[in-house]
């Protein structure tokens, strides 16, 4: 057997025992983190609304609420469970801030809280998986779609990096459009403890 | 009929004036309507109109500034006295520098709000902001310019109708017709 060919078996053998090692470990971490979590307030729930031009509206919710649980034997019977608060929503604008809460966006005086339910969450990868749901915001309600990235976990810990577009349309928030984006960029650290 | 001659305004130079005034003015209102309402979603779409016409004021009346200095300007009656032509001079100038200085002043609020709200004229064309300081104080300044020399304007525009209507009712001359409509042109008008 020529050299070059054996090396590419070789290759091939070590990548093969590099694949197994990692769904090996990713069915150990699945069993490792499996339970009931709840969403703490040092998470951070950030967005973006771009606008023509470059640049755009950033900022994040300061006051939210949530549960998951992610089961053992199939993430697909996992659940999450959220509430946003757009009342507190920061963006280093006053005015801004004040814009968002009134009737034109949030209306916060008459719908308090934004929540969000999962339908279905599927696994894409040892760490990844797409979590679709409900959201309801304004009292109306349509679906979303997360993608979520186990970034980390401890014992009783664990964090996920998760984001999503919102076509903020949807809800009746579409003020501002086409100068703003219809689309609202979310980027989120979900860190939680178990329960 | 198109051109001006040496005593009639021909068409470009009435639809100008029309136009302009017409926007102008509107924009007035809108400006002193738009700042007063409390719907937030009404307000924002106000804005965004009123940021449109404003520049469509501004690139029109370059236009029409490039168009005068190539026509000649109808000369004034020859009754008029020294002082209506030097006041018709003072006011003819001030109207022309407020359909520039006016939208100027507009630019610049937008361009040093820190709300950085872009200015998507007509939601076709993006204009750039001009490059001045930032902050809430530096709007406040070019919001308060563009009011006062937006009612200064106004002002100024009340004595141009007043001055027209006065030529027409009292001195009976030509100077408001031929505002209204070109006159025919030389060949027919022989």
């Amino acid at each position: 057997m020529p050299a070059r060919k054996r090396l590419r078996r070789v290759q091939v053998i070590f990548a093969g025992m590099l694949a197994m090692a990692a769904s090996v470990a990713a069915a150990d971490t699945l069993s490792e983190v499996a339970g009931r979590y709840d969403i703490q307030p040092s998470s951070h729930i950030g967005f973006t609304v771009a606008q023509v031009g470059g640049g755009g509206i950033t900022g994040d919710f300061k006051k939210f609420s949530g549960v998951f649980a992610l089961n053992k034997s199939d993430i697909a019977h996992s659940m999450i469970d959220f509430t946003l608060y757009p009342e507190s929503v920061v963006t280093g604008q006053a005015r801004i801030e004040n814009f968002l809460r009134s009737d034109a966006v949030f209306d916060t005086e008459n719908f308090p809280t934004i929540k969000f339910k999962s339908t279905q969450i599927t696994q894409t990868s040892p760490d990844t998986a797409v979590i679709s749901g409900l959201l309801t915001a304004r009292g109306k309600s349509s679906p979303a779609t997360f993608q979520a990235t186990l970034s980390g976990h401890g014992k009783n810990t664990i964090t996920f990096h998760v984001d999503g577009k919102i076509m903020r349309s949807r809800y009746g928030m579409d003020v501002g459009t086409p100068i703003y984006s219809n689309v609202v960029q979310f980027d989120m650290t979900i860190e939680a403890q178990r329960t | 009929m198109l051109r001006n001659s040496k005593d009639s305004f021909g068409l470009i130079s009435i639809l100008f004036h029309w136009i302009i005034a017409l926007i102008f003015l509107g924009q007035i209102l809108l400006g002193y309507l738009m700042s007063r309402v409390s719907d937030f979603t009404l307000q924002f779409s106000l804005f965004q109109w009123h940021k449109s016409f404003g520049f469509l004021v501004l690139g029109l009346s370059a236009v029409r500034l490039l168009w005068k200095a190539a026509s000649v300007s109808p000369s004034n009656p020859e009754s008029m006295t020294t002082i209506e032509r030097v006041g018709s001079r003072i006011v003819h100038a001030a109207l022309y520098g407020a359909l520039f200085i006016v939208p100027l002043t507009g630019w610049a609020i937008a361009s040093s709000s820190p709300l950085l709200i872009p200015t998507y004229m007509f939601n076709l064309v993006v204009i750039p902001s001009l490059p001045l300081q930032v902050s809430d104080n530096a709007e406040a300044f070019w919001t308060a310019s563009h009011a006062y020399l937006a009612y200064f304007s106004a002002t100024i525009a009340a004595l141009h109708i007043l001055a027209a209507l006065h030529h027409h009712f009292w001195k009976k001359d030509a100077i408001l017709t031929r505002m209204l409509r070109p006159s025919p042109a030389p060949a027919e008008r022989r």
